[in-house]
């Protein structure tokens, strides 16, 4: 028998008390932990991007269109490198509900502005010369069990053909693309602006977004500023940021879900926080007799303080470690089965870092007060009148 | 050092209740040889427990000196005073008050976390109290699963597994049968008279008493001693 024995004990003597509040503690970290990586997909934190990336959008918001004749003024801005431009396709496979990242791009210039895409040179010549061709992400392909070569129909639920008011067009697989950082995400599909624009029945001669690379990102904001200041008065005023910051706010159009995740972990730990501290201070009463006796025997206050601590400080981790285990394995699973929509759904060290905080935090809070008045105790009136 | 085990002299100890005082000893002398067994009597509310808790240092005097082997305790710190507890005085109390979750030897066991004492001396110390209290097929059971006799059986072996000299015992049979009760008290008296421990134990009854070699009663703040025969 040692110290731990006595704590263990002292925790498991109601087993279904015990039980309940590991249960509890349990709940509230499986919570912590889920929210925690929903938090960190819609926070933006997690996407890899390229700093020396701009994306110019309409001012007044990104489902705006711009002229497209302003990638050539973009392109003659000072510090401006490569310059390239797409349209948000709205594109799905088949049903509505299997949406894909699809963009309608100019394929050269959109290889130049994004150099993490590794294609290879087969397919980098079809899809330079195939006005059909569609260049999908190795994530999207293996999702949807495409290859090389497949016919493939994309509907949009923004844009139908002039010809005959489908939605749908019809592409050819010319190749796959792959990214040496398993961070950048591979679901994008991607086709040639052109084709689009020749079939189209509205929207012509409009592009969605600029993108384009400065030759430092240190001329970041100089750029940018002088790209906006280029359109200012004009009916399309243009509001250019870098691809981090767009990513980021693109994610909060889905609502501030970071706050949201917060207020509710916030209060799901306060609840607890009251629930097992006042469960504590009563667990604690109940013992104040045999406070008294180990007393007698020689136990030191301090000793008594560590014995009453150590008690929530484990009944916190007996129920946020499983919490937060069964979180990493669930949004392991999510992730994989989310994987080409809900990019970076994972459990990062920060998250978990955090909840071994809040684990030690929460055993701290609701320990001291019982253990501070456990140590204090006079033993006299501990063991009573008899 | 003298041959008493304990020496109190001007002993004086008042309780403060609001604007009242209430003075259980004004000056209280009184010493006990050591290997004694005394028997303390009195009324209800004469200040017995109060004055096994002087001597057991879970209280301090209002007044006056307590030396225990020499010593003098109304002085240490609270610190100091847990560790002397823990190496020099056992208490059995009425109610047991053993710890509920544990098994006997485990509660046995529970003085001896405070030494530094290896797990294996650790069990050999409690195995030898329990045989000397005759309860070494109960090792493994918990309170709850053991009578009344046994559980101050095993509140005895917790008393004397640390060796102290000294035994602080309040109506140790107050809540036992009368054949349960002498039992008990057999046990006192081979622990004083084997082992050599000095035994100050509270009682109302009479026949308890008799156990002890000497009886000393107690009322209004003062010692009446009557000696019982052998
Ligand atoms: N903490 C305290 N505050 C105030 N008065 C106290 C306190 N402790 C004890 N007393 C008083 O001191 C007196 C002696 O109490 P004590 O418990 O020592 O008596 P006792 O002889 O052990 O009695 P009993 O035989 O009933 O156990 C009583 O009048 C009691 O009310
Ligand atoms: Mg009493």
């Amino acid at each position: 028998m040692n110290d731990f024995t006595l704590i263990r004990k002292n925790l498991t003597r109601r087993r279904l008390r015990a039980g309940l509040l590991i249960f509890s503690i349990f709940i509230a970290f499986l919570i912590f932990g889920m929210l925690g990586a929903v938090r960190h997909v819609f926070s933006g934190e997690n996407i890899k991007i390229a700093d020396d990336r701009l994306v110019t959008v309409n001012k007044i918001n990104f489902t705006q269109s711009l002229p497209v004749a302003y990638v050539e003024r973009i392109r003659a801005v000072p510090g401006v490198r490569a310059v390239s431009y797409a349209n948000w396709f709205g594109g799905y496979y088949q049903d509505p509900k299997n949406q894909l990242f699809t963009f309608a791009v100019e394929p050269e210039s959109w290889l130049a502005t994004h150099p993490e895409l590794q294609i290879d040179d087969a397919a980098r010549k079809d899809w330079l010369g195939r006005r059909d061709g569609l260049l999908v992400g190795e994530a999207a392909a293996l999702k949807w069990g495409w290859k090389i070569g497949d016919r493939v129909p994309l509907s949009s639920n923004i844009y139908s053909q002039k010809s005959n008011g489908s939605h749908s067009w019809d592409f050819t697989i010319i190749g796959l693309y792959t990214v040496a950082d398993p961070n950048v995400s591979t679901n994008a599909v991607l086709f040639n602006h052109a084709y689009f624009d020749e079939s189209v029945s509205f929207g012509r001669d409009t592009i969605g977004l600029v993108v384009l690379t400065v030759d430092n990102p240190a001329m970041n904001e100089q750029v940018g500023r002088a790209i906006d200041a280029m359109f200012a008065n004009s009916p399309a005023e243009t509001a250019t940021d870098t691809a981090k910051a767009f990513n980021k706010a693109f994610a909060a159009q889905f609502g501030d879900i970071a706050m949201i995740v917060t207020l509710v972990v916030g209060a799901a730990f306060i609840t607890i926080l009251m629930i097992v501290g006042n469960t504590m201070v009563m667990a604690i009463r109940e013992r104040t007799r045999e406070i008294g006796v180990m007393k007698s025997l020689g136990f030191p206050a301090r000793r008594i303080l560590l014995l009453v601590l150590g008690e929530s400080l484990l009944l916190s981790f007996a129920g946020g470690i499983p919490g937060i285990a069964v979180a990493t394995v669930s949004v392991g699973l999510l992730g994989h089965a989310l994987g080409d929509f809900v990019q970076g759904l994972t459990m990062t060290p920060g998250i978990l870092a955090t909840a071994l905080a809040l684990m030690t935090g929460l055993g701290f809070c609701t320990g001291i007060l019982p253990a501070w008045k456990a140590m204090r105790l006079d033993i006299v009136t501990a063991l009573g009148r008899s | 050092m003298s041959d008493n085990i304990i020496e109190l002299s001007g002993v004086a100890k008042r309780f403060v209740k609001g604007k009242d005082t209430i003075s259980i000893f004004d000056h209280l002398d009184f010493t006990v040889p050591r290997g004694d067994f005394v028997a303390l009597m009195g009324p209800s509310g004469s200040g017995k427990t109060t004055l096994l808790n002087l001597l057991g240092a879970i209280d301090r005097p209002t007044a006056g000196e307590i030396r225990i082997q020499g010593q003098r305790i109304d002085s240490l710190s609270e610190g100091e005073l847990a560790r002397w507890r823990g190496t020099h005085i056992g208490f059995i109390f009425q109610f047991y008050n053993l710890m509920p979750m544990l098994t006997a030897a485990q509660n046995v066991e529970l003085p001896l976390l405070l030494t530094r004492l290896d797990s294996r001396a650790r069990r050999r110390n409690v195995e030898t109290a329990l045989k000397i209290v005759e309860l070494a097929d109960r090792a493994n059971h918990t309170p709850r699963e053991m009578s009344g006799g046994q559980q101050q059986r095993t509140a005895i072996a917790r008393a004397i597994v640390s060796d102290p000299p000294l035994l602080l015992c309040d109506e140790p049979t107050g809540d036992l049968d009368r054949d349960t009760a002498n039992e008990i008290l057999s046990v006192l008296q081979l622990l004083n008279r084997d082992l050599g421990k000095t035994i100050v134990m509270v009682t109302h009854d009479p026949e308890a008493a008799k156990f002890a070699s000497r009886v000393l009663h107690l009322d209004k703040g003062r010692f009446a001693e009557r000696t019982t025969a052998p």
